[in-house]
């Protein structure tokens, strides 16, 4: 039988109380939402906090609205209602094709948006998604609240920028006219992690990309900003060209390592291919909506 | 720390470890064998049971986080005698070999007709993506969830 080491157990009954729990609590502390990371990392011994502060309560942190030119979603919104989402399926629509093929139904019904970031895991897909989107997260903490954009997000394997007595709150997806998205996934079977992933935003403007968000997942120790290829495709005009070069850029500036999902040389090919059509239908959807807008 | 949920519609109370899972509240706790344990993992689908209405894994959630929400498991299917529809159905579709997938797939049909009680085969397919039959009975699983939706007022009892 597999089981979780010894904890404390408290359930917050607010945003304030979850972050003061957290600080009179210190390191040993740890949020659990979904628990479909944090439970089977427990099980393993791999992470054995001493408390789990339990945020599924947290209504108000349930969400996903148009507000302010842009798209909140709150840190407790669960997979399943990412899927459901047409407000994000209109806006990102890499949202919805991650979705569907982030670990299988009966599991979306309880992972969460915050989780999922915060676990900070490279085989996992909406942190890709959120780097393409340019997305920003909110952090909050007892002295006030901070915004902290995608790319500064993670700062090593299972690491990110949420610090001690911190809780990630909400997602913000910022909204700019010519937008189009995709994520590409190749896995073996459903609820297996990725062999590899990557997620593609577009904002094309008089028929050239203004901005470029491109990540990787499962490709390294960390999810991997494409920054290489984003400055590359900036300020173009979308091609087959360039998404090929984008392709081999994938292919070199990824880190994979060998295992029972595939070889080295295998996963950088994938990785390029999966770029390239991510790109390439980021880039479709785009145009499409300009088309019908 | 004591843990009080309402399982199969009524009240039942526990004290436990906060670490001890929902599976085990289930089985050993409250007694019911129906939910099986499996691969402890998330992945098999075997100890599926509805929270709330909805198929979650039951290995992968503590008991304490359920209190205050309604657990229901493949023991309350059946209802003054009569099979639900999905237990027909697997029934006249032979949709069981070991049996060890079943509670899951029963609970994961149950709510999926719930939701969409119209559902394509891949739909089902979609459905059941989360629960693994090692007898590899997939097609039989899916005509059986098929069958109920077919069935919904079915119901027979005759069994």
């Amino acid at each position: 039988m597999q089981t979780p080491a010894p904890f404390e157990y408290e359930r917050a009954t607010s945003v304030d109380g979850a972050i003061a729990s957290l600080e009179r609590l210190g390191p040993e502390a740890r949020v659990i939402a979904g628990g479909h990371s944090l439970l089977p990392m427990m099980k393993l011994r791999l992470a054995q906090p001493e408390h789990l502060i339990d945020i599924n309560d947290l209504h108000e942190l349930a969400y996903i609205r148009e507000e302010g030119a842009m798209i909140r979603i709150g840190a407790l919104t669960r997979h399943v209602d990412l899927l459901k989402s047409d407000l994000l399926a209109k806006h990102f629509p890499l949202f919805r094709d991650a979705e569907q093929v982030i670990a299988d139904p009966v599991v979306r019904n309880r992972g969460t948006i915050g989780g999922s970031l915060c676990q900070a895991d490279a085989a996992e897909d909406l942190s890709a998604v959120c780097s393409a989107a340019k997305a920003h997260v909110m952090i909050r903490g007892s002295g006030g609240e901070r915004e902290v954009d995608m790319a500064d997000f993670h700062v090593g394997p299972y690491m990110t920028a949420v610090g001690a007595g911190e809780l990630l709150t909400e997602v913000r997806l910022p909204l700019f006219s010519g937008a189009g998205s995709a994520h590409e996934k190749v896995e073996r079977r459903a609820g297996d992690w990725a062999i590899a992933a990557a997620s593609a935003g577009v904002w094309i403007e008089g028929g050239k990309l203004r901005q470029v968000g491109i990540a990787l997942s499962a490709v390294g120790l960390t999810t991997i900003h494409l920054t290489r290829a984003e400055d590359l495709l900036r300020g173009q005009a979308p091609s087959e060209e360039l998404f090929a070069q984008a392709r081999e850029i994938a292919a070199d500036d990824c880190s994979p390592s060998a295992d029972g999902r595939g070889p080295v040389d295998y996963k950088r090919h994938l990785a390029g291919v999966l770029t390239e059509r991510a790109l390439r239908r980021a880039t479709e959807r785009a145009l499409r909506r300009e088309a019908t807008a | 720390m004591n843990v009080t949920i309402t399982l199969n519609g009524g009240q039942v109370s526990h004290d436990v470890e906060p670490r001890r899972l929902l599976v085990h509240y289930i089985r050993e706790d409250a007694g019911l064998t129906g939910t099986h344990w499996g691969c402890d993992t998330s992945n098999c689908g075997a100890c599926v049971v509805l929270m709330d209405g909805k198929p979650v894994k039951s290995c992968t959630i503590l008991a304490a986080m359920c209190e205050g929400h309604e657990i229901r498991t493949v023991e309350s299917l059946e209802t003054d005698g009569k099979l639900d529809p999905v237990q027909e159905g697997f029934y006249e579709k032979h949709a069981l070999q070991c049996g060890f997938c079943t509670p899951g797939m029963l609970m994961t049909a149950r709510a999926l007709l719930d939701e969409n009680p119209d559902p394509t085969e891949a739909e089902i397919r979609t459905a059941i993506s989360g629960g693994i039959c090692r007898c590899t009975g997939y097609k039989n699983i899916v005509a059986a969830v098929r069958w109920a939706a077919e069935h919904q007022e079915a119901a027979h009892g005759h069994r």
